[in-house]
């Protein structure tokens, strides 16, 4: 299963970009859960550019996970490096899953946590500067949140006492 | 293929030269029908015959209680479906939580065709207690099965008080011995059907069989021309059969000195493996298997672990969800209560008689760097 991933993934694997924590970073997203094996937390830093736009300035990941977890932890940040905000939320999972060449059909859930991540992160950075959520940006926000309680509610006796469970990982996406 | 530091032998093995080398006369000079009145098979027929003493001698059986299979999950398939067969598909078996799939999935099959399963709890060792199968055994038990040694952690089982037990209530005992057989001593006596596959044992692919105690009594799955005494028809795998006697033969001669060999490495590993914070032994200290050792890393996944491991030259394996099709976490590091995020972060280092001191030695120069670069990129820091 594991000699299926294309060149790009285990590129990405081998040399992760952005890799490690931010130290100064304005927001973060918190996707995964323990029960799939995949946590992906996101950390952007966003600053103003010359026309007083958000831009995503830095952006590091920290992710507990498999090969393509790794590797779209590192294609998301590349992917939404340098971006204005505005950019970086049409950024999907498709796009992170294409960058790489394709996933395994079984791995295509970890190209979803790091859109989700993402989505995350941006989501948090707005809602703490009261600046206004785009509608699409929000629902996806509500999706995660509500597929998080379903699955905690599914798996709560096996989650006890798991790290990047309960109220530190209120943000996680299930595996799918 | 590029050169490997080879563990993960609990997978399969590499073909011994010694039986690559009596394999092959099987198929260019001796590759009649065993069934055929001719000399070409008369002659397969007695290659095939003196593979069966063989391997019946080195388990301490008689020639006729060997049934040769396809491998390992026919035979546990073949023990476990013939005997609910014969039963008519009514009554209670007895297994445990950390067997097979080749078993656990057959059992489990089996409930929706009417027959109802105990799943025995291991304890945080994998140990099942004797007293658990003498409390879960009905009257209208037809079979415990109970694996020799735990493929993922290598724990064993007390067989030979368990055979006691089930010889007490008139119960046949099967066990999976694919990973015990050739290393450790398997009370035979206390058993009715063992299961064994050759590619475990430096032996081919695709060759195995079942032992089947005399007066056992099963339905055969594979219907045709009444091969292996009419339980299992099919005309025989004769250059597989001579392998897995040529393994087994093998196995049997230098097991004491492989074995020391091997039990030498594990105790390597684990002092190593446990100076690196964050780690865990999974399994019994003692009441193991000699080949193979299952440690957790906290903090890290099990499938980038075994990536990172392969970039260097080393082959090893996991009981992480993500190296699984169904992404679960392994079911037997689950029975022994290990945390999920430890299960997720799982290594099975498994050796072979062809492992040397100083593969083990670059395995343990490498692992400590692998394990700290996927922890600096994990969000749970050890001691979190």
């Amino acid at each position: 299963m594991t000699n299926v991933y294309t060149e790009r993934v285990i590129e990405h694997f081998r040399k992760p970009h952005n890799m490690g924590k931010l130290d100064d970073y304005s927001a973060i997203g918190k996707v995964g859960n323990m029960v799939c094996g995949d946590v992906m937390w996101l950390y952007i830093k966003v600053d103003q550019d010359d026309r007083g736009r958000d831009v995503i300035s830095n952006i590091s990941w920290e992710t507990f996970g498999c090969t393509a977890a790794i590797a779209t932890s590192s294609m998301v940040s590349d992917l939404a490096k340098g971006k204005t905000l505005k950019e970086a939320i049409e950024i999907t999972n498709r796009d992170v899953a294409e960058e790489l060449g394709g996933l395994p059909p079984v791995k295509m859930h970890c190209s979803a946590l790091a859109a989700d991540a993402l989505n995350e992160a941006i989501y948090e950075y707005l809602e703490q500067n009261d600046r206004e959520i785009p509608e699409t940006l929000a629902r996806r926000h509500e999706r995660v949140v509500k597929e998080v309680a379903e699955l905690e509610k599914r798996y709560e006796s096996f989650l006890k006492d798991e790290p990047g469970t309960g109220p530190a990982a209120e943000n996680a996406t299930p595996c799918s | 293929m590029k050169p490997t530091i080879y563990l993960d032998n609990s997978a399969t093995t590499p073909v011994a030269e010694a039986v690559v080398e009596a394999m092959l006369p099987h198929w260019r000079s001796t590759y009649g029908n065993p069934s055929s009145l001719h000399e070409a098979g008369m002659a397969a027929r007695r290659a095939m015959e003196a593979s069966r003493a063989e391997v019946a001698g080195c388990l301490g059986a008689s020639p006729e209680e060997i049934v040769f299979t396809s491998g390992a999950t026919e035979a546990n398939n073949l023990a476990i479906l013939g005997t609910a067969l014969a039963a008519g598909e009514t009554g209670h078996i007895v297994t445990t939580a950390i067997e097979h799939h080749a078993v656990l999935h057959t059992a489990q099959w089996l409930e929706s065709r009417g027959i109802e399963t105990t799943v025995l709890d291991v304890d945080s060792t994998g140990r099942v207690d004797p007293s658990q199968v003498r409390d879960a055994i009905r009257d209208d038990t037809i079979l415990v099965s109970v694996m020799a040694g735990n493929n993922e952690i290598g724990t064993i089982q007390p067989l030979e008080a368990i055979g006691e037990i089930c010889r007490q209530r008139g119960i046949p005992l099967h066990t999976d011995a694919v990973q015990a057989y050739g290393k450790v001593p398997i009370p035979i006596d206390a058993i009715d059907m063992l299961s064994v596959s050759a590619h475990k044992l430096h032996g081919p692919k695709g060759a195995g069989f079942l032992f089947l105690r005399k007066g056992v009594r099963i339905v055969p799955l594979v219907h045709g021309g009444g091969h292996e005494r009419g339980v299992r028809s099919g005309t025989e795998n004769v250059p597989g059969i001579v392998g897995l006697a040529a393994a087994t033969h093998l196995a049997f001669e230098e097991r004491d000195e492989v074995t020391d060999r091997m039990r030498g490495f594990r105790e390597r590993l684990i002092s190593a493996i446990e100076a690196i914070p964050g780690t865990r032994l999974n399994g019994h200290r003692t009441e193991t298997l000699p080949h193979i050792t299952n440690f957790s890393f906290q903090g890290i996944e099990g499938e980038s672990l075994i990536m990172r491991l392969d970039e260097r030259g080393i082959s090893a394996s996991t009981g992480s969800a993500c190296s699984s099709p169904d992404l679960e976490a392994s079911h037997v590091l689950v029975a022994i209560g290990v945390p999920l995020s430890m299960a997720h972060g799982s290594l099975r280092i498994s050796t072979g008689r062809q492992t040397t001191a100083d593969e083990i030695e670059t395995f343990l120069e490498v692992l400590p760097e692998v394990v700290e670069g996927l922890r600096a990129i994990s969000p749970f820091k050890v001691g979190d």
